[in-house]
């Protein structure tokens, strides 16, 4: 019996071998916990560096376009890295793959906070995945800036005051959207299309402040990662006009499944799912891999959708340039689509976040220096951020495919999450500066 | 032993691969009781291997016990399945599907029985997590006991790949969460506990729990009894033995296992949604198995280690290597995890824990010389 005995402990000293033998390669991203003039937490910091993390669809279902965000941002850092950084430190942008699989989300955010020691979790995308570890990065006081999803679950400064949102929440947005369509669909019938959690459901709830319920006469939702959506779109073919709150591969699937049943109403898309050159990719591969071939470009034009954002119909605006600048010296490879855009702009947010936060950055300076208020950036709206408020933008202005860009139509608009009225906002946006954001 | 006399996999041979190798005539005269009562045995070093893990998760960093704690749930199931493969002689493709009816009971539970004993509380829920992915289990080994080599592991793989899909369901959706999951409610970890090392300490207790019992369950009749079906199903049964009767409990007891595994994995990532069970866990737990030595339950640890830590190993060596397209980046994992259990086929044949013991005993002989 002495085999047993010897492989059950043998089994036991290895599990713990294996443990510690990897257990050397840890090294932090600088400065540990503590130590800040004002007595903060500095994890994360040095005087030269400050490392930040990020979980991003690299791989599976929302990978399509999106996973053109963290790059994209790392670029803009990039720039302003070789401008100087921040208040001399350098924006060190580690992000690294979920799939778009909430599991992998834990995990990985786990090992963002505890191997690489970030200084602040930034732009984590994915309301469905970022839900997941929303409550343990609160727990551990870790900042938890713009998350890349417009649920309102991250506007919730009491339980959750470490998180902020950056983007219009889909709330806002389904009204804005929903006002257009009230006014310029009156009569038609109407259809909801939805991603199954948050995402669909805020959207919703936006839409049916504004839209006559009795309008709607068929509503659907769909799960990220099931792509069989033919029964969602047997309900919703019989409308003229269908709201889609989807992410960009379920508003190309979408499309294609009302082509095959032979329908052509008006699509109304949530900004997140209507980037035109991410939707054009995915018509022709999905088409493709139908055997089908459709020319993608034909397929979204007249498409009504909002931004928050300018956009690159106005390629002689200051922000514009400065993106394209960034883009041709630091992430050429990139598209210049809508997606690429995000997250330029989020990552100029977070910068000047953090040149506000001051010379002594810490983590509770960070979240002081958002709730005293940013600069729209990119945007053409405000932001809410205040100590009682972390929502991102106020607002959006409806915008319609043309071309491959969207032409920007009527007045940007600001409104609140609950049953608020829409008030046009007319404040021209401020130009881009020439160097770094500053404080 | 060596390699040459290896028999084929019908009839696994059994020093190296099985649970308990043949009774050394010296070890019982000099530990007397010790040695006399084999649940004495297995009790005593269960509880010093869970003291020195104890040692180790206190010394381990936070980063370090979210990886300690997938491998001791890792173990759970991997040791459930080396008792099905390797001492029963059946195949299944499909435990993760057990350890997804697991880790769904666990957040379920906790979803809706709200309850101010804390971590009682999840012992009963793990509890419960055994119990119904045990009976589930049994259903599966019913039908499995009908079926043979492809065709149940066929049937298994169907099993892996279908059930994570059953919460895209309609009428079930709402409650199983779709694709998005369910969020696990685990209560907080004891006062003075890290939450990191509270988990690994839960891990490491089931894993040590799950060994000690399948080590019991081998050394009994039941044990014998599977390894009599899985030599030959038919002496065994002109023996008087119930070959499918014994075919069921082995799934009942693996699914047990897998299933209080996924109720582990739900507290620990604490989501339960159908992308933590993909066919590639179900397949890795086979790999888990089959590389530490079939059957051998300390096989079973050194395999979950290397499963659990390979494909983040190779993760953390494609993005080192600063690769810049997606495709290659997300795919090293996988050719790396090819590789290596390639690799560790053709170098030992009988797993980890057969190359020890040949070394062992090429060692031995040598001294005896």
């Amino acid at each position: 019996m002495r085999t047993t005995r010897i492989r059950l402990l043998a089994g036991g000293a290895v599990l713990a071998i294996a443990a510690t033998a990897c257990g050397g390669s840890s090294s932090g991203g600088g400065g540990g916990g503590g130590g800040g003039a004002s007595g903060g937490t500095t994890t994360g910091v040095t005087s030269t560096t400050i490392s930040i993390g990020s979980t991003q669809p690299l791989s599976g279902p929302a990978a399509p376009g999106y996973s053109e965000i963290a790059p994209a941002a790392k670029a803009m850092f990039a720039y302003i890295n070789s401008l100087g950084g921040i208040n001399g430190r350098k924006i060190n942008y580690t992000y690294v793959d979920d799939g778009y699989n909430p599991t992998n989300t834990v995990s990985q955010t786990q090992k963002l906070i505890l191997n690489d020691k970030v200084f602040s979790i930034f732009n984590a995308l994915g309301t469905p995945t970022h839900q997941k570890v929303i409550d343990s990065l609160n727990q551990q006081k870790i900042p938890d800036l713009f998350v890349a999803s417009g649920c309102l679950c991250w506007d919730n400064p009491s339980q959750h005051p470490m998180t902020f949102g950056w983007q219009v929440d889909y709330t806002r947005e389904g009204k804005i959207l929903g006002d257009y369509v009230k006014k310029n669909f009156a009569g038609k019938k109407i259809a909801y299309f939805a991603q199954a959690d948050d995402f669909g459901t805020d959207g919703v709830k936006g839409l049916d402040m504004e839209i006559p319920t009795s309008d709607v006469v068929a509503r659907a939702t769909y799960q990220p990662g099931n792509i069989n959506i033919a029964s969602q779109v047997a309900k919703l073919a019989k409308a003229d006009v269908i709201v889609s709150f989807s992410i960009p591969a379920y508003t190309a699937l979408l499309k294609l499944n009302l082509l095959k049943a032979r329908a052509n109403p008006q699509l109304v898309v949530s900004n997140v799912g209507s980037d035109p050159d991410t939707l054009i990719g995915l018509l022709e591969a999905f088409a493709k891999q139908g055997g089908a071939t459709v020319k993608g470009s034909d397929l979204i034009q007249g498409i009504v959708t909002d931004s928050y954002m300018v956009t690159q119909a106005d390629p002689s605006n200051s922000w514009i340039q400065l993106f394209k600048k960034v883009h041709d010296q630091y992430a050429p490879k990139l598209p210049m689509d809508g997606n690429v855009q995000y997250g330029m702009a989020a990552a100029w947010t977070f910068a000047e976040a953090v040149a506000k936060a001051g010379k002594n950055l810490t983590r509770e300076d960070l979240i002081k220096a958002v709730e005293s208020g940013l600069s729209p950036g990119f945007g053409i709206v405000p932001f809410a951020f205040s100590s009682s408020s972390h929502a991102g933008y106020t607002g959006a202005q409806v915008g319609i495919i043309q071309g491959t860009t969207i032409k920007l139509v009527g007045q940007p608009q600001t409104t609140d999450d609950t049953s608020g009225p829409l008030t046009p906002y007319t404040t021209p946006q401020a130009p881009a500066p020439s160097g770094v954001p500053t404080g | 032993m060596s390699d040459a006399k290896t028999p084929g996999p019908d009839a696994p041979e059994t020093p190296a691969g099985a649970l308990i190798a043949p009774k050394t005539a010296t070890s019982s005269d000099r530990f007397g009781a010790l040695s006399r009562s084999t649940l004495l045995r297995h009790t005593l070093f269960a509880l010093v291997g869970f003291g020195l893990l104890l040692l180790l998760i206190r010394l381990l960093s936070d980063y370090r016990n979210t990886q300690l704690a997938p491998i001791a749930l890792t173990t759970c199931a991997a040791a459930g399945l080396t008792l099905l493969v390797g001492l029963s002689g059946q195949i299944s493709l499909g435990n993760g599907a057990f350890m997804f009816v697991g880790a769904y009971t666990t957040a379920l539970l906790l979803e809706h029985w709200h309850s101010a004993h804390g971590n009682l509380q999840l012992i009963a829920v793990f509890a419960a997590a055994i119990v119904v992915s045990s009976l589930f289990g049994g259903i599966v080994g019913v039908a499995g006991a009908r079926l043979r080599g492809p065709y149940l592991a066929g049937a298994t793989l169907a099993l892996a790949i279908g059930l994570p899909q059953i919460v895209n369901y309609q009428h079930l959706s709402d409650k199983l969460g779709g694709n998005n999951g369910v969020v696990v409610i685990a209560p907080n970890p004891p006062a003075g506990w890290d939450i990191y090392r509270w988990r690994s300490v839960l891990c490491c207790a089931a894993a040590v729990i799950v060994l000690w019992f399948l080590a019991n369950v081998a050394h009994s009749r039941i044990g014998r009894s599977l390894r009599a079906v899985r030599d030959d199903e038919i002496s065994a049964s002109l023996a008087g033995l119930s070959v499918p009767r014994l075919q069921v409990l082995a799934f009942v007891i693996s699914a047990g296992c897998a299933g209080l595994a996924g109720g582990l994995l739900a507290v620990v990532s604490l989501v339960a949604g159908p992308g933590a069970f993909p066919l590639a866990l179900s397949l890795g737990l086979l790999a888990a198995v089959v590389f530490g030595g079939l059957g051998s339950l300390a096989g079973a640890v050194y395999g979950s280690i290397v499963v659990t830590l390979l494909p983040q190993w190779s993760q953390d060596v494609s993005s080192a290597l600063n690769i810049h397209s997606d495709k290659i980046t997300n795919n090293i994992p996988l050719v790396v995890y090819g590789v290596v259990l390639a690799v560790a086929m053709l170098a030992v044949p009988n797993g980890v824990q057969g190359a020890l013991l040949r070394l062992r005993g090429l060692a031995l002989s040598r001294l005896r010389r």
